[in-house]
Formats: structure tokens, sequence, C-alpha cells
């Protein structure tokens, strides 16, 4: 180098790459906080509140975690962005987050391209894990797939033989009627679907959409809507008498962060996946109700426990793996065991997902608020395809 | 029969809330000449509000104090940002209420919180009416009421009183207004605070039929643009045939194509804009408004050139010195500046605003990425022809355009680009909708970050050298003249119409390289791409570079970009940069640039 | 003497109103030709249907033989006919000589002889200053020299004396008659100074409400008994 200011500044960038190592493990998290705080935020402080605990008992293998936590927008590009920043300036060990299916994806495919773990704590979509699946990325939360073949099996239960649905148009709704109609038709092969409505998500007009499922005479409606686009389906179909006398299955209804806005005018017996976190009674649960309401001075949500859960998965990765490298992370994700408030969730060597459950049950009216009853666990392993089937589904490179 | 009625009623409903957003939009409008991307932002807080209030006093208190209340923030808006803006041209108008949008985003996300509201039901209004035995709740008979009886009451106000008459003067004649001694700035502030109070009440009423969330400021914006465009930019009675028409198509569209909700409404402006310019019951304004200002252009001159070489020269041995982020951020500032340059060469050289430059962009990254996974084309080729894919999208949509001029002009091109962005979203065989097209990477000599950021440098700065040479050479003095006086311009033998629409299809296609480098770098395409948010980034860049400067689309895209990479990680960052974007338009119109040379000049002077 | 515009009876209305009503006339090589008639008579339309900015509700336009009706505006300036506007209209983000420059690029000519049409004009002094810093005079001079630039066979002038004191009317007057004749360029203007019309006109037309009422040498027409009842009738207002 000819200049001497050049030298310099290659000097300072070797000191700050020395001191790295006396730095904590850097964990880079991406996710969509101001395009759905709703659930987002309560998502943050599960995180948070785990990331607090495991530094209190002193970090990893003696070693501090530090989160450097960005916000995507909602934004695949953003996020895409984002992750390379993270990767390229500050250096993370390794990405996690997002909330959005095709945020997931595309963050997914940028840890492929730059061989990086992804550790993937919301997005449902099962071509995260299976016909997009690859090395890097690993998956948390109950897919798509899990959670509409959860209800598909109640829904074989009922009477109900026409069917309707409604989802948002994009790759989450899409997948999750597809995957209830697959097990509906395989548990029942009488089952007949009659109508379908893709409103854009977010942008429900819900007054034409619950007319035209009323038009097509269905016994029984599948709903994927979610946010504010269910809060309008429940209203103008409820002052329009379409859930009378009807079976409702309801994708993820039963989550407080979707639940609770709806306070007395919740749905009354639709049968849903969510979580009932005011009647889970286990020690486990109970200590992490407890230590969240008093962190936070606020009730749990769905995302509280998915942040949590997935700080720990980390934790337990880096514990495991005793190391940042990401050869040596993915082997120890590979059947990597966590034991969480909902009991212990193994991540498949198969297809990379967690065996994270969800429970199912019926929605009522409980003290003027929205709530699950006769709801039941799921262990997530119950509804997962064998791990031969799920491999076969992956693609092979 | 009794099926279909009730289907239109429903429809109706639909329209009558619409219709109420859309009109204060098309007042607001006709009278400032302002195109108030806050509107949607001001629907969103009159729902906010009405929730506040209803959870004390009940819904029918809560919706007229919610509907006075955003009149009154309306008026401050008005009074504090947009009052300042009204000799400037429009682009700086939009911009400065994109600011706001953002600003009033993170306010109502701190003042009310994350979580979506669902606010209280009418009283009175809960159950529905058997209508040929069909169920119809009361309240959308309400709303329809409520539509109707808005409308009458906008046409008394028009036709029967002093202030009506002045605001139908000010919409249709300027000249007119100053004849009859009438000062403006009052005219201006009754009429903000008319539009944001009618976009409060529809804001308000719309508690009932969906939960109150951070969502529906955007969400109703763009609709509302469609239906002001439709009805014609101003017309109030207009606005009420859109709204009807919008809502009565998705109504009876859902039952037919359930999937197309998205594209049908952009589709329906673009057909109207074709067959009727200036909307269903709009007039081509007496004054015409000046999309951009006319000055001379800047010239870049000896120290101009000196400093571009530098720079280039600079750029050229970055990745020596720098770490693989800077590099990856200073190409993504190529890559816009690059966007920003088209825009800039069609805006400030042409006088042809676009909103919807985020179309070519996109029409450019769709292209690589579909070639590449379609036709399993290599990435040579994909770069060579995403401008080409783009060229040929401007030269279509430019056909139209060219037939209108300034804001009429600048809404066909978004709602091109909305249309483009529907079909990206909803044609999910093709597109893959908001999963996007993964795994776009670059040929092997070009991947990783040096190699492609080297190939972005090259491709990038022969697009600007191109689009600089083209402005201050012949093409370009024969457009500025175009843009200067078209009549004069005609009488001298220049086919204005073929040159506006040769300089949009130069700028389409150089947005259309930024969108395939682009494709490439992140590896994907999603339909963000084509979204406003896109073309107002464009916007901003060119403003804030400067719209007469040849250094300004450099200037903006890198202020821009570090801006936004600084600001992103702090909390509330979307107000910060709000407040950023309004306070560049209000107190630097001339830009980064502008203002650096007008510095320049005063010190030279000073000096002398 | 040849033919350069042949105008065949061509109209145009506005609404119920005939602004331009059946009005026929021919220009031959060389006619210095003055459209005069009482503000609203209907000659700035007139001056739009030829120069294309208007087109026909009937009629036929022949310039040089060639049908020219559905023409564009640029497509006619192409052929060579060359204009000036009422309200003198230049490209006002350029210099003076920018401006002639423009208009020879326009042309498809070279810009070396930007400069001597300024000088031409009586500008030589000013090329460099931006047109928005001329006196309204000075911006009619320029706006001259770009109709001249491309050396047009047929020049429309739009009231070229408009917000001129008197004696710069005469100064232009007689330059514009000086280029002309020098350049063999047929002229057709309009004027509401009679001094200019008489003075400079080798023919006159005379228009009212529309219709072509006069059509003859300047003399003729000084002592046409219509013309006479026009301008009595509604006396002409100087210079509006």
């Amino acid at each position: 180098m000819k200049f001497p200011r050049l030298a310099a500044i290659a000097a300072v960038f070797a000191v700050s790459v020395t001191q790295a190592n006396a730095e904590p493990i850097r964990i880079g998290e991406i996710n969509s906080y101001t395009r759905l705080p709703a659930f987002t935020e309560p998502y943050k402080k599960g995180w948070q509140m785990a990331l607090e605990e495991i530094n209190a008992k002193g970090g990893v293998h003696g070693e501090k975690l530090e989160v450097i936590s960005r916000d995507d927008a909602g934004k695949p590009g953003n996020a895409v962005k984002i992750a390379e920043e993270l990767v390229k300036r500050e250096k993370v060990a390794l990405l996690t987050g997002t909330f959005f299916s095709h945020i997931g994806l595309a963050v997914s495919d940028y840890a492929k391209q730059n061989k990086v773990l992804f550790v993937a704590a919301e997005p449902l979509t099962d071509a995260l894990i299976w016909s997009k699946g690859n090395d890097y990325t690993f998956r948390l939360r109950p897919s798509t797939y899990m959670q509409a073949a959860m209800l598909a099996a109640e829904a074989a239960k009922t009477d109900a033989v026409k069917w309707a649905t409604v989802a948002p148009n994009y790759a989450y709704g899409k997948d999750a009627v597809a995957a209830f109609k697959q097990v509906l038709k395989k548990l029942k092969p009488s089952v007949e679907f009659v109508d379908e409505q893709w409103p854009a998500l977010f942008k429900i007009d819900a007054g034409v959409t619950v007319r035209a499922l009323e038009a097509a005479k269905p016994d029984g409606i599948y709903n994927v809507t979610f946010g504010p686009d269910l809060g309008a389906m429940v209203r103008e179909g409820t002052v329009r008498g379409l859930y009378e006398n009807r079976t409702v299955v309801s994708l993820l209804t039963g989550e407080p962060e979707y639940l609770e806005p709806l306070k007395g005018e919740a749905p009354k017996g639709w049968i849903v996946t969510g979580y009932p976190w005011y009647a889970i009674d286990t020690p486990e649960h109970n200590a992490f109700k407890a230590a969240y309401e008093k962190r936070w001075g606020e009730t749990l949500k769905m995302g509280s426990l998915v942040g949590y859960n997935t700080m720990l998965s980390i934790a337990a990765v880096l514990e495991k793996a005793k190391s940042t490298d990401t050869d040596k992370m993915i082997a120890a994700m590979k059947g990597l065991k966590v034991a969480t408030p909902q009991g212990e969730i193994v991540y498949r060597a198969a297809d990379h997902q967690a065996t994270m459950g969800s429970w199912v049950g019926r929605t009522d009216v409980v003290d003027g608020g929205g709530q699950m009853v006769d709801w039941r666990y799921i262990d997530g392993a119950e509804v997962l395809p064998t791990a031969e089937e799920a491999k076969a589904m992956r693609p092979t490179n | 029969m009794g099926f279909y009625f009730a289907q239109f009623l429903t429809g109706l409903a639909s329209a009558s809330s619409l219709f109420l957003v859309a009109a204060g939009l098309s007042i607001i409008f006709g009278v400032t000449r302002i195109v108030n991307f806050a509107h949607g932002s001001l629907f969103m807080l009159g729902a906010f509000i009405a929730y506040s209030i209803s959870q004390q006093f009940g819904f029918w208190v809560a919706v007229p104090l919610a509907a006075l209340s955003v009149g009154a923030i309306g008026w401050v808006m008005e009074r504090t940002v947009l009052s300042r803006l009204y000799g400037a041209p429009e682009l700086f108008q939009l911009v400065a209420t994109f600011g706001l949008v953002l600003i009033v985003q993170d306010a109502a996300l701190w003042i009310w919180g994350p979580t979506d509201l669902l606010g209280p039901r009418a009283p009175g209004l809960t159950g529905v009416v058997r209508i040929f035995d069909q169920p119809v709740p009361e309240y959308d008979l309400f709303l329809i009421t409520v539509g109707f009886s808005v409308l009458g009451a906008i046409w008394w106000m028009f036709t029967r009183t002093r202030f009506g008459i002045l605001v139908r003067a000010a919409t249709e004649d300027r000249e007119m207004l100053q004849a009859l001694g009438v000062r403006p700035a009052r005219l201006f502030q009754a009429t903000f605070f008319i539009g944001a109070a009618l976009a409060g009440l529809g804001g308000a009423l719309e508690m009932p039929r969906q939960p109150v969330s951070l969502l529906m400021d955007l969400n109703i914006i763009a609709e509302a643009f469609v239906v002001v465009v439709i009805g014609g930019m101003g017309s109030v009675t207009g606005a009420f045939l859109a709204a009807l028409l919008i809502a009565e198509l998705n109504a009876f569209g859902i039952l037919i194509l359930p999937e197309i909700t998205l594209v049908a409404a952009f589709a329906a402006m673009a057909v109207v804009l074709v067959i009727r310019p200036y909307g269903l019951l709009g007039k081509q304004a007496t004054t015409a408004p000046h999309a951009v200002e006319i000055q001379p252009p800047q010239t870049l001159g000896e120290a101009g050139r000196l400093a571009a070489a530098v720079l280039v020269a600079a750029l050229f041995v970055l990745p020596i010195i720098a770490g693989d982020f800077v590099i990856v951020l200073t190409a993504d500032i190529m890559i816009f500046a690059l966007f920003a340059a088209g825009l800039h060469f069609m805006m400030g050289t042409g006088g042809l605003v676009s909103f919807g430059h985020a179309a070519f962009f996109g029409i450019g990254a769709y292209a690589a990425a579909l070639l590449v996974e379609r036709a399993g084309i290599g990435m040579e080729a994909a770069l060579i022809l995403a401008p080409v894919a783009a060229a040929i999208g401007a030269a279509i949509i430019g056909w139209f355009a060219v037939r209108l001029s300034g804001v009429y002009l600048a809404m066909l091109t978004l709602a091109a680009a909305q249309i483009l962005w529907s079909a990206s979203v909803q044609w999910q065989d093709i597109t893959g909708g908001d999963d996007g097209i993964l795994g776009i990477w670059p040929a092997a000599w070009a991947s990783g970050t040096t190699a492609y950021y080297y190939l972005t440098l090259a491709l990038t700065t022969v697009g600007i050298v191109s689009l600089m040479m083209l402005a201050s050479g012949r093409f370009g003095i024969l457009l500025r003249a175009g843009r200067d006086a078209p009549a004069r311009a005609q009488a001298l033998g220049i086919d204005i119409k073929l040159r506006n629409w040769a300089a949009i299809v130069i700028a389409g296609s150089a947005a259309g390289l930024a969108g395939g480098i682009f494709a490439f770098s992140k590896g994907s395409v999603f339909p963000d791409t084509l979204a406003i948010p896109n073309s107002v980034d464009a916007l901003v860049m060119v403003l804030l570079g400067g719209l007469h400067a040849p250094a300004g689309p450099i200037l903006g895209a890198s202020v821009f970009a570090l801006l936004e990479d600084s600001l992103s990680r702090l909390p509330y960052w979307r107000a910060l940069l709000g407040t950023a974007v309004v306070g560049i338009a209000v107190f630097a119109p001339g830009g980064i640039a502008g203002s650096l040379s007008g510095w320049l000049k005063r010190r030279r002077e000073r000096s002398a | 003497m040849s033919t350069v515009l042949d105008v065949k009876g061509i109209s145009r209305n506005f609404g119920g109103l005939k602004a331009v009503d059946d009005v026929a006339f021919i220009l031959n090589n060389g006619d210095v030709a003055a459209l005069i008639g009482p503000n609203g008579a209907g000659k700035t339309t007139c001056f739009n249907l030829l120069s294309g900015a208007l087109s026909v509700n009937a009629g036929t336009v022949l310039f040089g033989g060639h049908d020219i009706t559905r023409w564009q505006p640029h497509q006619r300036a192409r052929a060579g006919i060359g204009r000036t506007f009422q309200i003198a209209a230049t490209f006002r983000s350029m210099t003076a000589i920018e401006n002639v420059e423009a208009a020879l690029m326009a042309a498809g000519m070279n810009t070396d002889t930007a400069e001597k049409l300024l000088e031409d004009v009586g500008m030589s002094a000013m090329t460099a200053a931006p047109v928005t810093t001329l006196a309204y005079g000075d911006v009619k001079r320029v706006e001259l020299a770009m109709a001249l630039a491309s050396e047009p066979a047929l020049l429309l002038l739009d009231e070229p004396t408009a917000g001129m004191a008197a004696e710069e009317r005469h100064r232009i007057m007689q330059r514009i008659s000086d280029l002309v004749r020098a350049r063999g360029i047929t002229v057709l203007f309009t004027e509401h100074d009679m001094d200019a019309v008489f003075g400079y006109a080798s023919r006159i037309l005379a228009m009212d409400q529309g219709r072509l009422i006069a059509d003859d040498t300047p003399d003729a027409v000084r002592n046409d008994a219509r013309v006479q009842r026009v301008y009595l009738g509604a006396p002409e207002d100087g210079d509006a």
C-alpha cells in the first residue's frame, strides 16, 4: 500500500477484527416491527426476556449474547438488505426472526447463498422447510400444514360436507387452503368445496365477501384471514347471520393477538388453533407466565412464546455446537432438543422443522372476552409427515 | 334477484364510505391543487380518535367530534406545512404530504399502540333489515344515507353559499378568484378543514365495520386516488359516481373473479383516463398547473467534470479500502442513482412528472428474474433485456401518458404502476405473488461482493453519463423547449408528443437497467419494487438532489440511502424520515445541489 | 407568381359560436398580407387553423400544393410555415442565443447562423442574456429570429408590434419588411395598429364575426363600405 493513511485504516480494521473475539456473540434479528406490530411487539418482548435470562446466567460457554434487531418494514427487499448488513457489517454469527412467509423465504434464500445459519421464528409457509428448504434454514413455529392438518382432523369429525374457504390472497393463504383441503379430503372423501374467496391481504371488503360466501350455501367455512381482516369478517358475517348453524374452522384465530381485540364480539364455537395461555397449567408455563407478566406488566401473546422459544433455541444450539462456525451450528441444529415453557421440542434433522405444537379448541366468550375452551395441545410431531416423506419433499442439492 | 339487489346495496355502503374520503381529497385538490397523500392518514386518525372518544362518550358523540378534530388537524397541516408550498411545483407538495404520512403513522403507533382496536358498533343500528328476504345490515343503510346526504350537502354548499361559490371559482378559474378580491389563504384553510373533516368522518364511520388499525391509511389512499382520478379531479359529483363504480365493480367482480380484486380498480382508472383524460366529470384546468419549475439547468462545468472523474476514480478504488458492507451500500446507492437519474431526466428536462416510476424499475427487475427463472438465460443477456423490457413497458404506458399533462400524466403513471403492482401480487403463477422470485444470483464471474460491485459501477456509470449527455445535447435541448413553451416548440417543427414519448422510454429503460442490476444484487425480486413507496423514494431522491442540477440524482440517492440507513435503526425512524422529507420540501426546494450552488454563487458574489 | 397558400372555405366552431366561418383566400409568393378586424373577429383562430394549433370543422388548406388540412403543427412547421404568437412565446430556461439555436436544431439546421439571425433582428448586443431578463419588445425580436430560423416559405405573425411603443413599432415593422423581402418570404400578419397595416401590407384581408368581408389592396380596403361600417360600429380599441 502506497499511502500511509490506507495502512492506518487497514490497521484499524485489523484491530477491530481481533477485538471482535472478546465481544459477545452477535445474533442478527430481523422482523416486521412496523408492519405488523400487533404480533411482532410481543414477540420482541419474548426474546428480550429470554436473552436477559440467558445473559443473567452468564451467557453461553461464558460468552454473552447480543442481539442486533432491525425492522424490515414488511418488505422482503429490505429484509435481504438488512441481512446483508448484519452479516457483512455487524458480523453476526447467525440470522433469526421474520414473520411474513415471503420475507422468511427471502432471508432463507440469502442464508443459502451466503452460507449463514437462519433460525426462522415465525413464518409459516411450508415451502421454507419443504419445497424450498435448504441446509441453512431451520424453523420453529408449527407450519401452515401442521396447523391446517390439526384443524382438518377436527373438521372431519363434524357433519359439514359442503365447505367454503376464505383466505388472504398470498402464499400463506394459498398454502393454508391447499393443506386443509388435502388433509380433509383424505380423512373424509365425501366433502365438497363449493366456494373460495381470496380477498387481498388487509384490504378485505368484508361485506361483499360475506355475501359471496353466503351465496354458496356451505355447511362449513374455513377461515384463514387474520389481523384487521378477521375483525371485519367477524362483524360483517355475524350481523348477516353467516355463521349461524354453520361449522366454522379458523386458523390462528385462538391466538390472543387476534382473539383479544374482538372482546365480547369474539365468535362462539369456532374450531381454532391458538394459545390459551390463561388456562395452561404446567409448572414450566406457570413460571414463564409469571416472569413475563412481571417483566412487561402485560399478559402473554402467541408472539411472546415464539420469541422466547426462538432465543432459547439459539442459546441451545450455541451451547451444543460450542462454536459459531456455521457448519458446526447446522450440525448441532439437527435433532436439537430445547426445553421450552410448553415442553421439549426437537428440530427434526430430516426437514429442519421444530416439533413445537399448537393448541386446538373452540372459541367462546368468557368474562366479556374471547377465549379458547375445550382445548388440547397437539404436539407437532403428531401431524408432521414421516422423516422419509419430509425428506422427499426437499430439494436434493 | 333479491341476492343481487342486496349485493348492490352492500356495494353502495362501501361506495359511501369511499366517497367521503374521496370527496375531501377532490375538493382539496380542486382548490389548492395539492395531491394530498396524507389524506389516508386523516382517515385513519378519524377512526383512532373516534375510537378513543367512543370509550368515554359512546359512538354517536364520537363520530362528529372525531370529524371535527380531524378537520382541525387538517387545518394545522395546511398552516404549518402545505401553506408554504403553494408556489412550489406539485412534486414538492406530493413529496411533503408523503412525509406527513410517515409522521402520522409513527404518531398513531406511539399514541394508540400496535394492537388493532375494535371500536363499538353503532347503537340502534346493530341489526339487519330483510329486503327481498336478504339480510341487509341497518348500518349499511345508514352509511348509504350518509353518503347521499353528504353529496346533497356539498351540492347545496357549492350552489347556495358564498363559500361554495368561491370554492368552485377556485377550482375552475383561479384568476376569477383574484378578481373577486378573495384572500386565497382563508379559502385554502377552510377547504383543508372541510376536506380533512370529511376524511375523519369517513374514518370514524368505518369503526363499526372493521377494526381500527395502523394499516388503514395506505389501504384507503390508493383507492381514494383512483376514485378522484376517475371522477375528475376537483369534481365531487364525479367522485360520487366513481366511488359507486369502483365499489360495485368490486361487489360483483368478487362473485366472478374473487382473485383479481386489486387489479380491477386500477384497470378501470387506466381505461377511464385513456377515454376521458380528465376523468368522468373533470375539466381541464384553465390555469394548467405547472408540474415542475422552469429554470435554466445548472451546467456541469469544468469543475463538475473534474469532480465526476474524481468520484468515478474514488468508486473504483473503494473496494480496496472499504469493508464488504460499505461496498454493498455504495452499490445500492449507484443503482438508485441510475433509477433517479432517469426520473430526473424526464422530470427536470422534459417536465414530465411520474408518480409511478417504480413501474419501470419493477419491469426491469421482474424481466431479469423471469428470464433467468423461466427461460434459463444467463445474467448477461438478462441485464441487456431488462432495460429493453422496461423500454417496451414505457413505450406502452408513455403512449397513453403523453396525451396528458401535469398531474394527470403523473396520475396515469401511478395507475399503470399500480396495475403492474397488483398483477405482481395476484398473478401468482407467473410472478410468485408476494413470495416473489428467489435465487436470481449473478453469473459466476460477477458473483461475490466486489465483482458485482464493479459490474454495477460500470453499468450505472454508462447509464448516468448517457443520460447527462442526452440532457445537455440536442435531444435534451429540444425536449426542454417542448417543456418551456409547447406551442412555440411545435411551431418550430418539434413533435412534442413523440419527443416526450421518447424521453419516457429512455427514462424507463434507465430504470429498467437499475431494476435488473438490483435483482441480481439482491438475488430476488418482490412486488415492493413496483409499489408506491418505491416510486416516492425515486421522487424524494430527485427532489433531495435538486431537479435542475446534473449531479442531483447522484447526490439525492447518496443522501437518501445514508439517511435511511442511519435512521432505520432508531425507534420511530419513519417519523424522523418524514420530518426530514417535509423539511427539505419546505426549506430547500432547490435540493442539495441547488442550495449548494446557490451558496457558492452568493459567496462568489460577496468576494467579487 | 405562384400560389403559396390556398385556403378553401375553412370553418371552426366553439360550441354554438362560429369563430371562423367559411373563410377562403389565396396568398401568392411574396405577398405581405395583413389580416385585420375588430377583437373577436376570428383573426387568431384563423391563424391557429393555418398553423395547425386548432383543427378545422370544415374546409381545406393547401400549402405549396399539398393538402395540409389534417397535418399537426410540427408537420406544417417542417413543411415551411413559421409563426409568432400574440403573446411572445420563447423557451424561458434558455438565453436569447440558445432559443435561436434550439429553433435551428428543430429545423435540422446548423446552429452557427444563430448569431447572424439575432443580429438581423437587432439583438446582437444581448445574445447571452436569459430571455426572462429581456424587455418584452426584445423577447418579440428573439421570437422573430426563431421563426425565421427554419427559413420558412410562409410566416404567420400574430400582432408583431403588440406591447411596443410607437417608434419601436415602426422599427420592427421596417425590419420585418426588409427581412422578408430579402428572403422572399410570404407573410400574413394580424395587427391592431392601422399605421403598421397600411404602411407595410401589400394586401389586406378584413374579418368580421368569423367571416372574411374584404380581400384587396390597402386603398381598396380603406374605402370598402363594409370595412368602414365594421370599424365605425365597433371602433378599434387600439392596442389590446
